[in-house]
């Protein structure tokens, strides 16, 4: 065992894992997370918690898991290299393991000028990669980065890093995970899949460089709430493709959350069937009390018990 | 080379209002090349101000000298007796050549004409791109000879973040995205090998600007 974390347990028992996300509140308000971890504990195995995402302000990924521990759930928490160089993060490291988080997906953050700070100096002092290189040396060989430094203790941590297969280059995306996994990454959640044959097609080279044997893929899945919202995404998030035929179904359909809920169950059942697809990320954004629902339709209920 | 723009009129209207005689020196080097702080540029400002100031009435003399290069002190020197006849400096070169002014005339009030902007190429007639950050440390041979440090806005190493579409930035629909620039011709050179390579943590901390000021000292040059 890596870090004996309950999703690395979950993996290594091999069971289909299923993780969802929590985004932190924009203020100090625990109850906030307290309504969220009620919606979610005992459907999921882990709750990703996001790191200043969309770079608007929020509490602090490593506290909002600490909360989340004392709520009875298990944290993933992510870690963003643009607002702290490795000074802080290894400094962040050895608080999140001392707090008891045993999960941590690496990430380089959404730019800042997409959030509320948008004069933030930015730092990308390391990127996602080096970042999850980083924590592997401090985990396996015991030293801070650079390896001159001896850790005493133990910083074990379950590795994760984030793929989006519908950016480009397409060709790149597939090597790019292999660097991911190169690095030292246990695990990987991809971005949202709206475009299946994109997605089964990244599988295959992701097959194809044996990725999937030294790493579980956990495709990402993201229920629709309405056509206008699958239109949005659509069209101004880069890196999302949305085929015509999902914003058709949407829009024809009596009620658009009801069809959003069961397409994302239709795909969650559609993925469970590719070779290499070891769990599902659920991102229901400020949707989370649809993740009971959504966990028991798809067949994913009981959530193991893993020793 | 260095890029530069004109600061906004208003802006430098302001600097100039405690004074009534100032010397407007340009420079001959990148600021003429980019169009911002040439003889031609330094002229049409010098009548612009003498105007507005002459429509207030409180006239400004201005003198105009455009050196060679205004960063090399034995250009700057050629100022010196101009520097006793005036209140102030406006300085249409890049920061550079502000401070080498700065340094040579320390009893006279330096005021920057320009936002010096980046080190970058001409693209077009009238477009500029960044294309350094003088980081200190090139991995040009690593990238196809593209760098991710000057033209990724994340600076990412280790290939494109999730926000590259159809070979553009995320954050500016009208930038390239540099991973895109540096697999596209990975793969024309028949190296796509390389990119599979992981590109360590650079460091910053040592080679670059992070380091405090940086100095070059040769020796063999010395005299």
């Amino acid at each position: 065992m890596k870090s004996g974390s309950n999703l690395e347990k979950v993996f290594v028992n091999g069971h289909f894992a299923v993780t969802a996300e929590l985004g932190p509140p924009k203020n100090n308000d625990v109850s906030v997370i307290q309504r969220k971890v009620d919606f979610l504990r005992g459907y999921v195995d882990a709750v990703n918690v996001t790191d200043n995402q969309t770079a608007i302000v929020r509490m602090s990924s490593i506290a909002t898991s600490a909360f989340v521990i004392q709520m009875g759930m298990e944290p993933v928490m992510q870690m963003v290299t643009r607002d702290r160089n490795r000074i802080a993060m290894q400094s962040d490291l050895f608080g999140a393991t001392a707090l008891g988080i045993k999960n941590i997906v690496c990430l380089t953050g959404d730019h800042h000028t997409f959030g509320n700070q948008v004069n933030a100096k930015n730092v990308h002092d390391l990127d996602s990669v080096q970042l999850i290189n980083m924590v592997k040396t401090m985990r396996d060989e015991k030293t801070l980065m650079g390896g001159e430094e001896k850790i005493e203790g133990d910083v074990n941590m379950f590795i994760g890093g984030a793929a989006n297969p519908f950016a480009d280059p397409f060709e790149f995306r597939a090597l790019r995970t292999a660097k991911k996994a190169a690095a030292g990454v246990d695990f990987i959640q991809t971005q949202c899949i709206y475009d299946m044959e994109r997605f089964k097609e990244w599988m295959k080279m992701i097959r194809d460089l044996g990725v999937h044997e030294k790493v579980h893929i956990m495709a990402g899945i993201t229920p629709l709430k309405s056509a206008g919202m699958a239109r949005y995404m659509a069209k101004n998030v880069a890196g999302i493709t949305i085929p015509d035929a999902i914003i058709d179904r949407m829009a024809k359909a009596a009620k658009g959350s009801e069809e959003g809920i069961k397409i994302c169950v239709e795909q969650i059942q559609e993925v469970r069937e590719i070779e290499g697809v070891h769990g599902v990320h659920i991102m229901a954004i400020e949707w989370e009390q649809m993740i009971s629902k959504i966990t028991e339709m798809a067949g994913l209920l009981p959530r193991p018990k893993v020793e | 080379m260095i890029k530069a723009e004109q600061k906004p009129f208003e802006e430098i209207l302001e600097y100039l209002a405690p004074y009534n005689k100032i010397l407007l020196s340009g420079c001959g080097a990148c600021v003429t090349v980019c169009h911002a702080g040439g003889e031609k540029e330094g002229a049409l400002l010098a009548s612009a101000l003498r105007m507005a100031r002459q429509k207030i009435g409180k006239p400004l003399e201005i003198l105009e000298s455009t050196p060679a290069r205004q960063c090399e002190p034995e250009f700057a020197q050629e100022l010196s007796d101009t520097i006793g006849r005036v209140q102030a400096i406006l300085s249409v070169s890049c920061g550079v050549g502000v401070q080498t002014l700065a340094r040579h005339f320390p009893a006279t009030q330096i005021f920057p004409g320009v936002n010096t902007t980046f080190l970058g190429e001409t693209v077009a007639h009238g477009v500029w791109e960044e294309r350094c950050q003088a980081c200190g440390d090139c991995i040009l041979e690593k990238t196809a000879g593209i760098c991710p440090i000057a033209r990724c806005a994340k600076q990412l190493l280790n290939g494109p973040c999730g926000g590259s579409s159809n070979g553009k930035c995320e954050i500016k629909r009208e930038t390239d995205c540099a991973w895109q620039l540096i697999y596209d011709r990975s793969k024309s050179l028949g190296q796509l090998h390389r990119l599979t390579e992981i590109i360590p943590a650079k460091q910053w901390g040592v080679q670059s600007r992070d380091s405090g000021p940086r100095r070059i000292v040769r020796e063999d040059l010395k005299v």
